[in-house]
């Protein structure tokens, strides 16, 4: 692909696809699935909904109400039909970008503002919604999703972990030495690739020449790639990945092949990298268009349900945008809490040395 | 004389050492067209091509790794690692060979490698692109470790550091990046303060406060204020922090008898504990006062809406100012 190509404009090979751009159901030997009218309309909605909490967090941080946001903006197919494939017991390891994912593990997107925000580090429980903490370390998390795998196997329990990154990430060392791990110990993981064509301004040629799904058979298991913005496909492949690593088949890997619509993060300016007929062909394969245009066609749902979305979205916006402004700031001797799980005297003594000081300027 | 923020200065300093070395080669994640998520090495690409500035992967592990390669085959690489929190999957190539071959090798191997790190916090980010991890490197025999505080220092200490012959671990104060001052780029690179020596940036006969890197400026806010109070302090920027100017510090130490160490850093453990070592070591007839730190507290840096207490400010460094007094 030479760099002038708009990336994406002709739809890949071997790419398992159930939905098409047009909204025309399409069927797969392998992934065909069935799902009832009320699970499509649950599907949309919660594609609607995460993007609208995307938009009001872009909107909050332009109005200095968050540091920074990572926008999943044209990755909502990818995250809500991998999420809603996850059964209770399985584990999900985020990067920073998982929005839909937390969605749909009921992690309150409040939360995650927070973090971007800056009140604290993450804050949510892991076990209490089986969604790991965000991790900002690219690659990181992959290690740490095989390790829990290993403990489910040891545990022989009917469970597997799912973890997500960037196209980019999989260049780094702990991503490949987790698909060793993986691979060698047979883990029940599913690595979930979100290809979005860049990692900041490199565009995939610069981390791989081979399709990314194709990596996993060097490591010596299965890869697939899924149309990213096709919800149903997404969860299709999700959905058997997942069954095949609880029942002791191993990990796969499944490629995302999506699109990153926003800028990296709030900070960043892809105008310095990116062209805009790329954006405007990714615009055709919209993830919530397609869904809507065969809900439609179907009757599947009517306007009543779209107009119903729609406001139920407007006033999560209004619900999160209220509650992330009351956010309360920590305290300055936050900083000491949390540190060590176990008293620890240096904490001590740098925190009474903190509130000492501090109380010194109310004198 | 130019007017250059600190970013502009670096990218002034590269550019002139790829200029005057076709063997200078910039690496890094985003370096090319963005030059860089901060633009220090804005437009290098465009003028000296993708194969002297080399966008690469995103693995820390493989940037340093293959400069080492690439400088085994006579480059000088400069690469960049993205924030401070990203240089640790780097860390085993440069602990454990960047800075031991050339040892390894009785000295036939050379290893002109730079890694620079924008370093510290006070910019309101996310987990990870706020740390200091200068004690690190400065633990690690052979590497050279310096720090820039201003945009004539930067400019110059960058090329110094470029043309060196061991590796160097380049930390720059990204808060301090959009900080102007007039560089004279004209200036004979004879005629410069060598990198491995520290400057005093203020004169002073009462106390001497030692910093480096982003915590120059607020030593010298510190200074001015502490001047008020009738109290004449001297900074001095370290400028290197292995090998440290002990003699600079030790001159100035004898003559005030009071020393505080500012940085960012933890102060458990930190540099600041080396430097008060020494001092004690050097001066201690001289002292009035014990060698004071200010610092982080020794814990993870924090979400940003505590980065304002956990960095040392203006009152924090007067505050010590006046114990050193106090005694
Ligand atoms: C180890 C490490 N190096 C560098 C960075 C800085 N960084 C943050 S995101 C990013 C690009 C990630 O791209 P990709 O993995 O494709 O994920 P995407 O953000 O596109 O979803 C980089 C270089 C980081 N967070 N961690």
């Amino acid at each position: 692909m030479t760099a002038e190509a708009p990336r994406g404009a002709e739809a890949p090979p071997e790419l398992v696809q159930l939905l098409t751009p047009e909204g025309e159901r399409v069927e797969h030997p392998d992934y065909d699935i069935d799902l009832t009218p009320e699970e499509i309309r649950g599907l949309y909605r919660d594609l609607v909904l995460v993007r609208r909490v995307d938009l009001e967090a872009v909107a909050l941080q332009r109005q200095g109400e968050l540091g920074l946001w990572a926008s999943l903006l044209g990755q909502e197919a990818a995250q809500i039909g991998s999420g809603r494939a996850l059964a209770e017991t399985d584990m999900a390891f985020p990067t920073y970008r998982e929005h839909g994912v937390a969605w749909c593990r009921g992690v309150d997107p409040v939360n995650l503002l927070g973090l971007f925000r800056g009140v604290n580090h993450g804050g949510w429980d892991p076990a209490e919604h089986n969604f790991h903490l965000y991790t900002i370390v690219i690659g990181s998390q992959t290690l740490h999703a095989v390790g829990y795998a290993m403990g489910i196997q040891r545990d022989s329990a009917e469970a597997a972990t799912i973890v997500y990154f960037g196209d980019g990430a999989t260049s780094q060392g702990d991503v490949n030495e987790s698909f060793i791990w993986a691979s060698v110990f047979n883990a029940p993981v599913v690595f979930f690739c979100q290809n979005n064509q860049w990692a900041i301004s490199e565009p995939l040629e610069k981390q791989s020449r081979i399709p990314l799904y194709r990596r996993a058979s060097g490591f010596g298991f299965p890869g697939v790639r899924v149309d990213g913005n096709d919800v149903f496909a997404c969860l299709a492949v999700t959905r058997k990945a997942l069954a095949d690593a609880r029942s002791g088949q191993g990990p796969v890997l499944i490629e995302a092949f999506t699109y990153r619509m926003g800028a990296h993060t709030t900070s960043d300016d892809p105008t310095r990298y990116r062209v805009a007929s790329e954006l405007e062909a990714w615009k055709l394969k919209d993830p919530i268009e397609r869904v809507r245009a065969y809900m439609f066609k179907n009757q599947i749902a009517d306007q009543d349900f779209f107009d119903a979305v729609d406001a139920e979205a407007d006033e999560l916006g209004r619900d999160v945008r209220k509650r992330c402004l009351e956010l309360p700031d920590p305290g300055p001797l936050a900083i000491f809490d949390h540190v060590y799980a176990e008293p620890h005297r240096l904490m001590d003594e740098e925190r009474a040395q903190f509130a000492a000081y501090l109380e010194g300027f109310e004198g | 004389m130019t007017t250059l923020t600190l970013g502009k200065a670096l990218n002034e300093g590269m550019r002139k050492a790829m200029e005057d070395d076709p063997k200078v080669l910039i690496m890094g994640e985003d370096v090319g067209k963005l030059g860089g998520v901060f633009r220090v090495t804005d437009g290098l690409q465009k003028d000296f091509g993708e194969q002297r500035v080399i966008d690469t992967p995103l693995a820390e592990s493989g940037i340093i790794g293959t400069a080492i390669g690439l400088a085994l085959r006579g480059y000088r690489p400069v690469c960049e690692i993205q924030f401070d929190g990203f240089v640790f999957p780097a860390a085993d190539q440069i602990i454990t060979q960047l800075a031991k071959m050339p040892l390894r090798s009785l000295g036939k191997v050379k290893l002109p490698v730079v890694v620079r790190i924008p370093c510290g916090g006070g910019i309101g980010a996310v987990e990870h692109h706020s740390e200091s991890p200068e004690a690190y490197f400065t633990h690690t025999g052979g590497l050279r470790v310096v720090a820039c505080s201003n945009p004539v220092d930067a400019y110059t200490m960058i090329q110094q550091a470029i043309r060196c012959d061991d590796p160097v671990v380049f930390f720059e104060p990204k808060r301090r990046y959009w900080e102007k001052a007039e560089v004279d780029t004209s200036a004979d690179a004879a005629g410069w303060t060598p990198f491995d020596q520290a400057q005093v940036v203020r004169p002073g006969t009462d106390l001497t406060l030692l910093a480096y890197g982003p915590m120059v400026k607020t030593s010298l806010e510190a200074a001015a204020a502490a001047e008020e109070d009738g109290r004449s302090v001297e900074v001095i920027d370290l400028r290197s922090l292995n090998p440290l100017d002990i003699e600079r510090v030790e001159e100035s130490v004898r003559r005030t008898g009071r020393c505080v160490v500012v940085h960012e850093a933890p102060v458990y453990n930190g540099f600041g504990a080396e430097v008060a070592a020494r001092v004690t070591e050097r001066c201690f007839y001289n002292l009035e006062a014990p060698v004071l730190r200010v610092g982080g507290p020794s814990t993870p840096y924090p979400p940003s809406k505590l980065e304002d207490h956990y960095l040392p400010d203006l009152d924090r460094v007067l505050d010590a100012v006046d114990r050193a007094f106090a005694f």
